[in-house]
């Protein structure tokens, strides 16, 4: 290409009138993101065994379904919520309560972004960087959260406390730009609330999120997941908030303006209240 | 066009998502009438107020729920014998798409009731929701609602004192978008990777555990108990004869008020912008989805077009779930296409050729076009890319994935072509600057 000088440059971009936002920050995606990384295990010291308690509560879960093998995916959110990940032990232990080979197993935990291959942190902090999310922000939060935690996407910090990920669209785009943070949704975010998020976080304080439960770690988050909550919790995290603005936007214009769906056995369609 | 909440209206009630709250406002009325009926009858009725699925397709829901194969009196053997499904597609995913999971944390009994009166209809025992495993929030709701709905009598052995008995099983997925495609969804629920079946056989002849299966959204089963409580003409009141009711708009993006605007289907963008305050102060529309990244780019010119299945289709999009995402004249549509393609590059489920390769080598290309070290064949080798996946694929995520290529460079192709001549994007305010960019574009 050899066109395109200072008044090519200029010219071209006066035509556009106005310039955009988030065209400094690199694509927080890069092309070898796309496959999952697969590395040899090495199982850290500090791991919780699986135990009889374990195989119990995937009994439980495949009494639940007509065919053994449904369970497969919440059992391995269950393995996840005690060791942190799905380890080759998790594997197993789903492989033989299943009556499958290991590798058969494997085969699905592979396939599925929510089966962490290595120990997650205590804290799974995700950023949507799907297009609207990230045109409204989410490129710079991950951007920043990034250098802020010091590590890349699926990565965790080594005092084991975050792990780092782009997430795809979180189906909350009416609250864009999204981070979750053990999938519990803090909405509306920018730089400045996911950074001052991660620093309380690390401060050991749990803020809480914009709708869901009251934080908990990963490992119970998973745990919940699986199905199984604990009885002093349910309730509360039960009560956790569900609406913000953007869910009731319609609704609040409709009784602003009196609209309403039509009653029912009236022939006139919909309309304004009398 | 006038707001008309439906699906929506319980939203904003105290405690909305309990069993009480529920039964305050209707809740359960459209089941106890449906017990009343013969199964049939309700499958009529549903196919006479035209419900059109909410998952995206627009199937009509009551034609669907009619393929589930039934045994004649004194049949003894035959499809119409085996155990019957209703699976609940509620893993959404689709990039835009926000309305399902606020139905779940809001008023999953909305959605319980529907799967009731559905299962009934179709003669199930066993109803699986498959909800999104990320959805952590709906998932403990959905739980909940479930567990109240038992222990009410409105679930279990003996439903309502009427003899008939429905288990319901609520299942989380683990991270796929491909999940939301039925057989994908499908093979995930039997304990597999979510890689989609070969159709025909459809899920109505051969769908969980090979047995007569409907698949139905949960906007589609939370339409179900209004209709039948207040009648298939009250349906069809709203909206178009083709595609009758209300559509819950989820408004995103560049837009003052972003959020859920539940009016009847064919409303326009004109006035949905009008409702949610425009697009933010100071830029004007630039392209937009009708229905998910998956269905073809708008622009300004479609503002006046009927936003539903007929309307959208003549207009060469799909209306898919009704998910508006509004982009400005601040925002480059290369590197929102870009993003687009590197999550359908991710969420390849990696079964069929030329999604799983042409995805990421439309990435690469689209990143080089985005920095402007690409050349103009290289637009015309997305088209051809494009080609060979559309129609080409073994799902419709390949057919999804270049719906925002195809039409962006129908709309925009000259945009595309600026990155080129200037080395970079021409939103970019630093290349704006530093004229020293432009013109040094050359491949990789």
């Amino acid at each position: 290409m050899t066109e395109g000088g200072a008044g090519e440059s200029g010219r071209l971009s006066a035509a556009y009138g106005r310039h955009g936002t988030a065209h400094t920050v690199a694509s927080p995606v890069d092309i070898g993101d796309l496959g999952s990384s697969v590395t040899e295990e090495v199982v850290p010291d500090d791991v919780a065994p699986l135990t009889e308690q374990t195989r119990r509560e995937a009994r439980q879960i495949i009494a639940r379904y007509p065919r053994p093998r449904s369970a497969l995916l919440p059992m391995l959110h269950l393995v996840q919520s005690v060791q942190g990940y799905v380890s080759s032990a998790g594997v197993a232990l789903c492989a033989e309560e299943l009556n499958l080979t290991k590798a058969e197993v494997g085969a699905v935990v592979t396939f599925y972004t929510m089966f962490k291959r290595r120990p997650a942190g205590e804290y799974l902090v995700s950023v949507c960087t799907n297009t609207l999310c990230g045109f409204l922000g989410g490129e710079e939060i991950y951007a920043a959260v990034q250098e802020q935690l010091g590590v890349h996407h699926d990565q965790t910090t080594p005092d084991g406390r975050f792990t780092l990920e782009h997430a795809e669209c979180l189906a909350a785009c009416d609250y864009a730009p999204v981070v979750t943070v053990n999938y519990e949704f803090y909405d509306q975010q920018s730089v400045e609330s996911t950074t001052a998020l991660v620093d309380a976080l690390r401060a050991g304080d749990r803020p809480a999120p914009t709708r869901g439960a009251p934080l908990c770690s990963f490992k119970e988050t998973s745990r919940e997941i699986a199905g199984f909550s604990e009885a002093d919790r349910a309730a509360t995290a039960l009560a956790g908030p569900s609406v913000g603005e953007p869910s009731i936007a319609g609704l609040r214009l409709a009784a602003q303006r009196g609209e309403r769906a039509p009653a029912a056995g009236t022939p006139g369609g919909a309309g304004k209240d009398a | 066009m006038p707001l008309t909440p439906v699906l929506s209206r319980r939203w904003n009630d105290p405690e909305s998502w309990t069993l009480a709250a529920y039964e305050r406002t209707d809740g359960y009325l459209a089941l106890r009438k449906a017990l009343t009926m013969q199964p049939d009858e309700i499958t009529a009725v549903i196919k006479d107020s035209n419900l059109r699925g909410r998952g995206g397709a627009g199937f009509p829901t009551g034609m669907k729920w009619g393929f589930i194969p039934q045994a004649k009196p004194g049949e003894t053997s035959g499809p119409g014998l085996k155990p019957k499904y209703l699976v609940v597609n509620a893993d959404e995913g689709e990039p835009g798409t926000c309305r399902d999971l606020p139905q779940m944390m809001n008023d999953p009994h909305s959605m319980i009731e529907g799967i009731v009166i559905a299962s009934f209809a179709i003669r199930a025992h066993l109803a699986v929701i498959y909800v999104r495993g990320e959805a952590v929030h709906a998932l403990r709701r959905v739980r909940a609602a479930v567990d109240e709905a038992y222990a009410a009598g409105y679930l279990g052995n003996n439903v309502l004192m009427s003899g008939y008995h429905l288990e319901v099983v609520v299942h989380p997925g683990a991270g796929a978008y491909i999940c939301g495609e039925e057989t994908a969804l499908l093979d995930s629920l039997e304990g597999y990777r979510g890689q989609p079946r070969l159709k025909p056989p459809f899920p109505a002849v051969s769908g969980l555990y090979s047995s007569p299966t409907v698949v139905n959204n949960v906007g589609t089963l939370a339409s179900v108990p209004p209709i039948l409580l207040n009648g298939a003409d009250w349906w069809k009141q709203m909206g178009p004869e083709k595609s009758p009711g209300t559509s819950v708009y989820s408004v995103t993006g560049r837009v003052v008020r972003p959020g859920q605007y539940e009016a009847p289907m064919g409303t326009t963008l004109r006035e949905l912008l009008e409702m949610c305050g425009g697009v933010r102060e100071g830029y004007s529309l630039k392209f937009w989805t009708p229905g998910g990244s998956s269905t073809p780019l708008f622009t300004d010119e479609h503002l006046d077009v009927a936003l539903d299945f007929e309307g959208v289709a003549a207009a060469g999009s799909m209306n898919g779930t009704s998910a508006l995402m509004i982009f400005d004249d601040g925002d480059c549509i290369v590197r929102a296409v870009g993003r687009w393609i590197k999550f359908y590059a991710h969420e390849s489920c990696g079964k069929c050729t030329p999604c799983r390769e042409g995805n990421p080598w439309m990435v690469q290309i689209l990143d080089r076009i985005e920095r402007g070290q690409a050349t103009e064949e290289e637009v015309d080798q997305l088209l051809d890319i494009c080609d060979n996946i559309l129609g080409r694929s073994f799902c419709a995520f390949g057919d999804g994935a270049v719906s925002p290529v195809l039409s962006s460079i129908q709309y925009f192709r000259q945009e595309y072509l600026d990155h080129l001549n200037l080395g970079g994007c021409p939103l970019d305010p630093e290349l704006a600057r530093d004229t020293a960019l432009a013109g040094a574009g050359s491949p990789r």
